[in-house]
């Protein structure tokens, strides 16, 4: 499996020299470029940059841009403003679905776009190619974050890497024994935590147990777990059947599994990192771990809008969230990696980027990143169709029963 | 008909016009809200109820406006659907029970038996929990509910587990959401029932059991289902209360939710949505036999 994913970067590596090369034969290959096979609207980049048109309007998850009134220390939007004259109008959005619905509209410039959101904004039209010779920072970009599947179509990049993070295994160190190094503990039906386990809320999570089925169950033949036939989809879905029954709740409101975790309902699942620092926090002993299989995780990226009214500020926008001492403070508020390599210089905790494992390309190797199953297999197979993301939907509610 | 700037003469002859033709008159007062009641509240139910023959395209997630049945053949043909049906149906019939249960004697009490001061403090009392928010409410059903909140503390002694999250969990917090509800219309319902028939009751000597059942009751039923069209439509729909304590079940307002936000598939959404709108229709036609629509 590693084997295979060094090979994807390696690929995705001479995509981007061509690319750099000004080519677009970087396309038709399968893996490190494009979803197989679809191609998008032809929308043009933006040649040059203008002045600012004095406001920029943006679609963001929630702490990607403070301007300090939920927290004074956090404030990356005013300094902004003045710097640019681009006043920030920022739309929160609590779920990539929502971001892709906003982004329709058409009243937005930019938006901070997961990787489960991305290549629909790309098929949609709804994002422009962006034009990276005009975001100065994205030369400081860590190059595995490049001409990804999930941020570029054919070599073209429709977005700046903003920052990655990994949907971990977290335990209680006191209610569960062995720590654990498998995503089978939260598989196991004889589980003796039966009842205090916990699942995301989401039909993305599938792509949890197809990880899981990767490596236990090699004959299924699973190389990316968005993209799964008809066969592996219908093992991964009974394997989440069967899980729901050790299963004591799904979670998808970071809030409630923290509570969970805390009172001790909930003693082992999967989590995101800042969930586990705000437990440690609150003196809850628990402890996260990367498991051999490897994990999903995301990696966001800032597109552009193809209809944007305000093009000028919202590339100025992009290239200042990138900036390594934003992309710094975002990062470490936030609890996740930053994109920008010379970011880690500057966060306050100077171990941040070594424990986020930021500059630790091998690290991100065994994270398959939020990707939108479409029925063109993503991972380049093109004797069979693949299980697209609402039947991904309908499954998980059938899972849920 | 324009207005110049005259004083008098078009104002008057409008008030004229309007004095003349009572008609115009009523539709002039009424058009506002009739607009908002035909287009804002019955259009969006039409709307709905059209978008839920049409589909998306799988990968753009735009909908394609192409009339079929697509939608309302996945709800029949899987399981799962009748499954979340019945058991919100249920959640919802067992939250009217247990309201109607609590609310009847709350209510009893607050109309025949308080002081008229009492009186005014106790409505007050019933109407306070409606100024909390709604999630603190319930998150506050969490904390108790957890296996080291305030229920287990309580049972524990006696060996019993407290029940977690899960089904009964939803229903007991729906249960305390909704409460208010079920009380205030029985206790209008009761209020009309006069004193003097109680009385006569006792003075013909039938015991408490039986004033209840051939006095009380049959004046109380009309405003008891009245109560219940709140609890049960209210806990029907909602998908919020059982997302903090439900665990991992789910109810129709998740499958929704879910597949607007999770899936961006409005239609498929819309169609899930006609299942309570219908439910709701037939029990409201229902209940309107028993002239409890007279009581809202």
């Amino acid at each position: 499996m590693r084997a295979t994913r060094l090979a994807l970067v390696a690929m995705a590596a001479v995509s981007l020299l061509a690319a750099g090369c000004g080519g677009k034969s970087g396309g038709s290959h399968h893996g490190g470029t494009g979803a197989g096979g679809f191609t998008p609207p032809n929308i043009p980049a933006l040649t040059s940059l203008g002045q600012g048109e004095g406001q920029v309007n943006l679609v963001s998850w929630a702490g990607y841009v403070e301007d300090g009134s939920n927290n004074k220390d956090l404030d990356w939007v005013h300094p902004f403003e003045q710097q640019t004259g681009c006043k920030v109008n920022n739309k929160v959005a609590g779920t990539s679905d929502e971001m892709v619905s906003l982004m329709k509209t058409g009243q937005y410039d930019a938006v901070s776009a997961s990787g489960d959101a991305s290549l629909r904004l790309i098929a949609g039209g709804t994002v422009a190619p962006v034009n990276t010779s005009l975001v100065p920072n994205y030369a400081d970009i860590f190059p595995d974050l490049k001409n990804k599947p999930w941020n570029s179509v054919n070599g073209k990049m429709y977005g700046i890497p903003h920052g990655r993070g990994a949907n971990m295994l977290m335990w209680r160190t006191d209610k569960v024994t062995t720590a654990p190094d498998s995503w089978s503990v939260v598989f196991d039906p004889n589980s003796p935590y039966k009842g205090h386990i916990t699942a995301y809320d989401s039909p993305i999570y599938i792509a949890d147990a197809a990880l899981y089925l990767m490596s236990t169950q090699p004959a299924l033949g699973i190389k990316d777990p968005y993209a799964l036939d008809q066969k592996q989809f219908d093992a991964a879905v009974n394997l989440l059947k069967e899980q729901k029954q050790i299963v004591g709740e799904y979670w998808s409101d970071a809030t409630k599994i923290q509570q969970s975790f805390k009172a001790g309902d909930t003693v082992l699942g999967t989590t995101w990192q800042v969930i586990a620092n705000g437990l440690t926090g609150e003196k809850t002993p628990v402890q996260t771990v990367l498991p051999k299989e490897g994990a999903t995780g995301w990696s966001d990226t800032w597109m552009v809008a193809a209809k944007a009214q305000h093009p000028n500020c919202a590339y100025k926008w992009l290239d200042w969230v990138v900036s390594p001492k934003v992309n710094a403070q975002i990062a470490e508020s936030w609890g996740e990696a930053p994109a920008n390599s010379k970011a880690c210089t500057l966060t306050e905790d100077k171990n941040f980027c070594t424990s986020y494992h930021a500059a630790d390309a091998p690290y991100w190797t065994k994270v398959h990143y939020w990707n939108t199953p479409i029925t063109q297999c993503l991972d380049g197979r093109k004797n069979v169709k693949c299980v697209d993301y609402s039947k991904w939907t309908q499954a998980w509610t059938q899972i849920k029963g | 008909m324009s207005i110049t700037a005259t004083p008098g003469g078009p104002v008057r002859r409008l008030a004229g016009l309007l004095h003349r033709r009572p008609y115009l008159r009523l539709a002039t007062l009424l058009s506002a809200p009739l607009l908002w009641l035909v287009v804002a509240y019955l259009g969006s139910l039409a709307a709905l109820f059209a978008a839920a023959f049409w589909t998306t395209d799988d990968f753009t997630g735009e909908v394609v406006k192409q009339f079929n049945l697509d939608n309302f053949q996945e709800l029949w043909s899987q399981t799962v659907y009748r499954t979340i049906t019945v058991r919100s149906v249920g959640v919802a019939a067992a939250v009217t029970v247990i309201d109607a249960a609590v609310a009847f004697p709350m209510a009893f009490y607050m109309a025949k038996i308080a002081s008229p001061r009492a009186q005014r403090w106790l409505v007050i009392a019933v109407l306070t929990p409606l100024w909390a928010s709604y999630l603190v409410k319930a998150y506050a059903w969490r904390i108790m509910f957890s296996g080291s909140g305030v229920l287990s503390w309580i049972l524990d002694p006696f060996g019993i587990h407290g029940p977690g999250y899960g089904l009964p969990a939803t229903i007991t917090t729906l249960a305390y959401l909704w409460l208010p509800y079920m009380i205030l219309p029985i206790y209008a319902g009761l209020e009309r029932l006069p004193n003097s028939l109680l009385d006569a009751a006792g003075d013909l000597g039938a015991r408490t059991f039986r004033t209840f059942r051939t006095v009380i009751w049959p004046v109380a039923v009309p405003a008891v289902i009245a109560g219940s069209i709140f609890t049960f439509s209210l806990s029907l729909g909602d998908y919020i209360t059982v997302k903090i304590v439900g665990g991992k079940s789910q109810l129709i307002g998740n499958v929704v939710y879910d597949n607007i936000g999770a899936a961006d598939n409005l239609p498929f959404a819309a169609a899930v949505a006609t299942i309570p709108v219908v439910i709701m229709v037939i029990y409201l036609v229902a209940v309107r036999r028993t002239g409890a629509l007279d009581n809202l």
